[in-house]
């Protein structure tokens, strides 16, 4: 299994796989789905951030009779949206403690009576005292969550901080703070449910994960694993948002279709999907950082705290994986990370593309450019000294064994978006102009797959099997939705086999077909279950081989014939395979150490932006990110994912603000929660490096989360070199930059006068 | 006309249609639900993503924004009327060729937008181009790979091969 | 919802029934309110496809605009291009190709928000406004139309007809600027329109309206008082931001804030006259 091997397939840009479907408007979405007798649900939610619930009245202008209706006590197992921990109700009982968490489900064969049905359930509430930030959480004055407010601390220790401060050249502090992010999926969420008492639950919807939302129904309905089957719908755009969310949904569309005795669809429409569904966790990152009179680290004292919401759902793990991206990638002998999750009265934050990272490395990579302005050192100058390089070591100790070549990630960026020179001219060129303009950078990592130990308790199965009518057919619970899960997996299974790329299908995400190869999160589809599917290509070859006659060059047809012969045999032709750990990954889960990722995707990233003093508006020129991946399995997909991905960072940095007023999202319509449109987005350059990793799948690591991790750092950082003041908080919005900026002179003295 | 219940009458896809419809409905609802032509998406509601933007008498229109009543007698276009005798319309297979669409919720809205400009400009500079398509939101392209796909149609517009369209 | 087909049905309509009816043009407003059911209950008159209320025409001395022209139309045309440039800027606003295709200038300006996109052109141009009903027409300045926050000089039973406009501004500097929270499909946080004219270096005319600045669109006048008859220098540049800082009444919302929507606004009019005084008039 070499992966430096020449392939027909893989790196070669086949065309999408479910492509053509898309583009007829063939492709069907769950709201694109009908059922016979089907009835339409809708949710009844609180309007208030934490309290209890005293009644629940139905006003008798409505006739009752025609509708199902459904609390809490219809709930036949656990109230519990199992995930980590089981603190989030499925329906709230009894008290509620964020705006819009769902109390009653509502449903009736014509939709269009839905809306009065909702207005007329009167639900009366004694209000708690709430909390709304994570200042409010972490003073512990009003507890609303456990014991403490406190859903998950960390503690990442490498050497003594505490040691260095005394005589350190250079000591730099700094406080970073990110935002709420919506997903903003141009395809609201959706489900659609079918409840009998003899075949239990289907769900049809729009999801990443079908076997989360497989096991949260058992415990909601009590139902053994035969009884409960969920299928994935085309799914337009998730980025996380469709990770843990579709297992509410889906338990409320099938409460619905139980109490009715009807197919059940709820599909949200955008305002509710912006008000009740999870986005990006808002942090405050605390950098204390010490350095030696050559500007290298000593030490990093790192306090990162993150908003989780009202329940934990994600919240451990973002936490997680933002402790372990927030030292950024840097050797540094000392350092310090204590990081803590607090729970507020707002609706529970979750998975967005990056995961803790954004967030973690906004803060470092800004930090470093405010070292580099303290300490007297160019912040390019200041990142070299202090790479991590072949056989340097993590804060958690992990070596970096494979290649490390930001260094030459760093100059190609820098030649790509002639950085110096820009900078130079910029410099000049602003103090006659009122549009002042930048180039700032940010260099990162990402870690590829489920952090630690994660793989291993996921245990995937996977593989391959061909279906009497000589289908080839990957065996998958990955999900496509948008970044090429079909089209890739496709490719790696036709590369292994050694048949046509339109030999193989995708057998369809249904719990009852496919086996459980983990969810399609934390850029571990290509790597982890690619891998799976190359392996299950190679062992279905040997398989056919030593038990079918098959010949060492074939075709297809030859292929199918043995297929066929082996069949006749053994009644099926499978091919799985089990995740096996890649040898010296190890990770202590209690320490903090150790191996935190198989493999790391490397980055550098630039951004040229231009500030118009007359508005206060930031926007982005021009954009280079040039990243190593592992092996780019499709050219065009991958750029196309690191061109989305930049395109979301931008407007995390930008654009995007999530308005609370009272714990419930005020800006809850697409014209008031601004992302960037076709008229705002830069040219974007794209250059991978490869160096294949050895344990993914033809050499590939992840790459889906990378792209989103350094738009909002870097262009924070040029806009600190256009106008020469610090920004450290996003979204930064034009309102924001007025705020600081305001004391400076509008235009230059203009010549006229 | 009547107040509740009228017979409305156009032409989708080059195809005539009278339906029974309430005049305020939708006329993204009629398309997807009364004549089952689920192509067109809605997601939002507002006219702000384009994702239902569909071609009205030459035209780029809202479709979430039309009542039906103000469709009468008009000549509409949806994405399932751009490929012909199962033949990729030079838009769809520049988007295929070109990675236009990723999760393709909004590709429907988009290629009429793009067949929409390239009506009116067939050779648009990227200016023109971002103009274009700035109604139609994408969250997964970051609109690069679009503005490729609707290049390379442009560029590869030959005469035998231009499509008539349903404008007036 | 019903569709009577002319003029002279729906006047004779809402006649009968004032305020019962509420007319509905391109519906990009009234079908976006009625999705999220803040639509009251209403009767729904479709004004849609009547051609005596979709036209522009132009004579050597001024414009009129059809209230059912919609904003492509005037996009596509060339005279407004050529002698309402102001207005053609404007239109290419309206949210975006396929809302412009839909969206009419009747609608825009009965809709009546402060941040209407084509209100401060049609301000700073002089615009009258024709009402007509089954009474007969009526004309009045634009800058008389609106009488609060969403709220005008019509009568229950008046539908808004056409826009008038005198083509007198070839020799005055113009300028339109509009601040959104993006470069498309964007509501204004504030917008700026200009024309002026100098004539032996000292303003001779200017008109200043806003997008945002207060209730409704509006006029400038005490703004535009502080610049008239008088020179442009650094120092009536700052007369004239003071006057604009006590005139405009901006508020906080959802997009943004009051001090935002000052600023600015006395940024773009800083703009509007130093490209005014180191290019002069006659844009």
């Amino acid at each position: 299994m070499s992966t430096s091997a020449r392939t027909r397939i893989v790196g070669a840009s086949v065309p999408r796989k479910e492509g053509v479907d898309k583009l007829v408007g063939r492709a069907r979405y769950i709201d694109d789905m009908e059922r016979e007798g089907m009835w339409a649900g809708v949710t009844v939610r609180s309007t208030i951030p934490r309290g209890f619930i005293r009644s629940i009245g139905f006003d008798k202008r409505i006739d009752w009779s025609e509708f199902a209706i459904v609390t809490a006590a219809d709930i036949p197992g656990a109230n519990c949206i199992k995930l980590i921990f089981e603190d989030q109700p499925c329906l709230a009982d009894g008290i509620v403690n964020h705006c819009d968490e769902a109390i009653v489900l509502l449903a009736h064969p014509d939709k269009h009576k839905l809306r009065a049905a909702v207005a007329a359930v009167q639900i009366e509430y004694e209000l708690l005292p709430a909390v709304f930030t994570i200042e409010e959480s972490e003073r512990q004055e009003t507890i609303v969550w456990g014991a403490d407010n406190l859903l998950k601390n960390f503690l990442l220790e490498k050497g003594d901080v505490e040691s260095v401060w005394a005589h350190a050249a250079h000591i730099v502090e700094g406080e970073y703070r990110t935002g709420a992010q919506e997903h903003l999926y141009i395809e609201n969420n959706g489900m659609i449910a079918e409840w009998s008492e003899t075949d239990g639950i289907a769900v049809w919807g729009s999801l990443q994960c079908p076997y989360y939302v497989h096991k949260s129904l058992l415990s909601i309905f009590d139902l053994p694993e035969d009884k409960v089957r969920v299928i994935q719908t085309e799914t337009g755009g998730a980025f996380g948002g469709k990770e843990d969310y579709p297992s509410t949904l889906a338990a409320h569309a099938a409460l619905l279709a139980m109490k009715s005795g009807h197919a059940v669809k709820m599909v949200y429409d955008r305002m509710e999907d912006l008000a009740a569904t999870t986005k990006r966790h808002p942090s405050r990152t605390r950098h204390r950082t010490a350095l030696d009179q050559d500007g290298r680290l000593l030490a990093m004292d790192i306090e990162l705290a993150t908003d989780g919401g009202a329940y934990a759902t994600l919240s451990s793990t973002v936490l997680s994986r933002a402790t372990l991206h927030s030292p950024g990638p840097y050797v540094c002998p000392n350092v310090r990370v204590r990081s803590h999750a607090w729970a507020t009265n707002t609706v529970p934050y979750g998975a967005f593309r990056g995961f803790g990272a954004p967030q973690a490395i906004f803060a470092v990579e800004r930090h470093m450019d405010e070292i580099a302005a303290a300490i007297g050192i160019d912040p390019i100058e200041l990142r070299r000294r202090n790479f991590l390089h072949d056989g340097d070591t993590t804060a958690t100790e992990q070596m970096m064994r494979d290649p490390v070549i930001l260094d030459q990630l760093l100059d190609r960026a820098l030649t790509e978006s002639d950085y110096h020179a820009k900078r130079k001219r910029f410099a000049r060129e602003n103090a006659r102009s009122a549009v002042k303009r930048g180039m700032g950078i940010a260099a990162f990592y990402h870690g590829s797959g489920f952090t630690g130990s994660g793989e291993r308790y996921l245990n995937s199965l996977a593989g391959i099997d061909v279906t009497p009518e000589g289908k080839v057919r990957v065996l998958v619970a990955n999900t496509e939705f948008g970044q090429g899960t079909n089209t890739i997996l496709s490719q790696i299974c036709a590369e292994a086999i050694g048949i046509d790329y339109d030999d193989v299908i995708m057998a369809p995400a249904d719990t009852n077909i496919v086996p459980n190869s983990g969810p399609t999160v934390a850029s571990r589809t290509s790597m982890v279950v690619g891998r799976l599917i190359e392996r299950a290509g190679h062992q279905l070859v040997a398989m056919l081989r030593e038990h079918a006659g098959l010949g060492e060059d074939f075709k297809s047809d030859d292929f199918l014939a043995a297929c066929e012969r082996y069949r006749s045999v053994h009644g099926e032709v499978v091919s799985l395979c089990r995740y096996e750990a890649p040898p010296n990954v190890f990770w202590d889960d209690q320490k903090y150490r150790g191996e935190a990722y198989p493999a790391f995707a490397w980055s550098v990233q630039v951004a040229q932006v231009a500030v118009d003093t007359v508005t206060y508006s930031a926007e982005v020129e021009d954009f280079w990110a040039v990243q190593e991946v592992g092996r780019v399995l499709n050219p065009v997909l991958a750029g196309g994912q690191i061109e989305g991905g930049i395109a979301q960072g931008i407007g995390y940095a930008l654009y995007e603000k999530v308005v609370l007023q009272n714990g419930h999202m005020a800006n809850n319509q697409m014209t008031n929660y601004i992302m960037p449109t076709a008229e705002d987005v830069p040219p974007i350059h794209v250059f991978f490096e490869e160096i294949p990793f050895q344990h993914g799948a033809f050499g590939a690591k992840g790459i889906g989360e990378l792209p989103h991790d350094g738009p909002a750092p870097a262009i924070l950082n040029a806009i600190r070199d256009a106008t020469g003041v610090s920004f450290n908080a996003i979204p930064l919005l034009p309102e924001d930059l007025f705020a600081q900026l305001a004391t400076e002179p509008v235009v230059a003295e203009a010549a006229a006068l | 006309m009547s107040h509740r219940q009228g017979t409305i009458r156009f032409r989708v896809n080059g195809e005539s249609r009278a339906i029974d419809v309430a005049p305020m409905k939708r006329l993204l609802d009629v398309l997807r639900e009364d004549l089952r032509l689920t192509g067109t998406k809605e997601g939002c509601g507002e006219g702000e993503c384009g994702s239902c933007s569909v071609r009205m008498n030459g035209e780029l229109v809202n479709s979430c924004l039309v009542p039906v009543l103000q469709a009468e007698g008009a000549d509409i276009q949806t994405v399932e009327g751009l490929s012909t005798c199962g033949a990729l319309h030079p838009l769809q297979q520049a988007f295929l060729d070109c990675g236009g669409a990723q999760c393709g919720i909004c590709t429907p809205g988009m290629l009429m937008a793009a067949t929409q400009l390239l009506s009116i400009n067939p050779h648009p500079s990227m200016a023109e181009i971002r103009e274009g398509l700035a109604g139609n939101l994408c969250r997964c392209t970051g609109f690069k790979r679009i503005f490729d796909s609707v290049i390379a149609a442009a560029a590869n517009d030959q005469p035998s091969t231009r499509r008539t369209t349903h404008a007036r | 919802m019903i569709a009577p087909g002319s003029l002279r049905a729906v006047l004779e309509l809402i006649a009968s029934a004032p305020d019962q009816w509420t007319p509905i043009a391109g519906g990009t407003e009234l079908m976006v309110a009625h999705a999220a059911g803040r639509l009251a209950p209403a009767k729904l008159v479709s004004l849609w496809g009547i051609p005596e209320l979709r036209f522009i025409h132009s004579s050597e001395e001024c414009f009129a605009i059809g209230a059912g022209a919609t904003f492509r139309d005037l996009r596509a045309h060339r005279g407004i291009a050529a002698h309402l440039p102001l207005l053609a800027k404007a239109s290419s606003w309206i949210g975006s190709i396929a809302n412009q295709s839909r969206a009419t200038v009747g609608g825009n300006l009965v809709n009546g928000s402060p941040a209407a996109d084509s209100s401060p052109a049609l301000l700073v141009y002089d615009a009258e406004v024709e009402l007509v009903s089954v009474r007969g027409s009526r004309r009045i300045p634009y800058a008389h139309f609106h009488t609060g926050y969403k709220r005008n000089a019509m009568s229950a039973d008046e539908l808004l007809f056409a826009v008038h406009m005198p083509l007198r501004f070839a020799g005055h500097r113009q300028y339109l600027r509009k601040v959104g929270t993006r470069r498309a499909m964007a509501i204004s946080k504030v917008a700026l329109a200009a024309t002026a004219l100098m004539v032996d270096g000292m303003v001779s005319e200017i008109r200043l309206a806003a997008a945002s600045l207060a209730a409704c669109p509006a006029r400038l006048y005490k703004t535009e008082a502080a610049l008239l008859g008088g020179p442009i220098d650094a120092e009536t540049i700052d007369f004239a931001r003071d006057a604009l800082l006590a005139e405009a009444e901006p508020i906080d919302d959802i997009r943004s804030t009051a001090e935002y929507r000052r600023r600015v606004g006395c940024n773009l009019l800083e703009e509007f006259l130093r490209e005014f005084l180191a290019e002069g008039s006659n844009s």
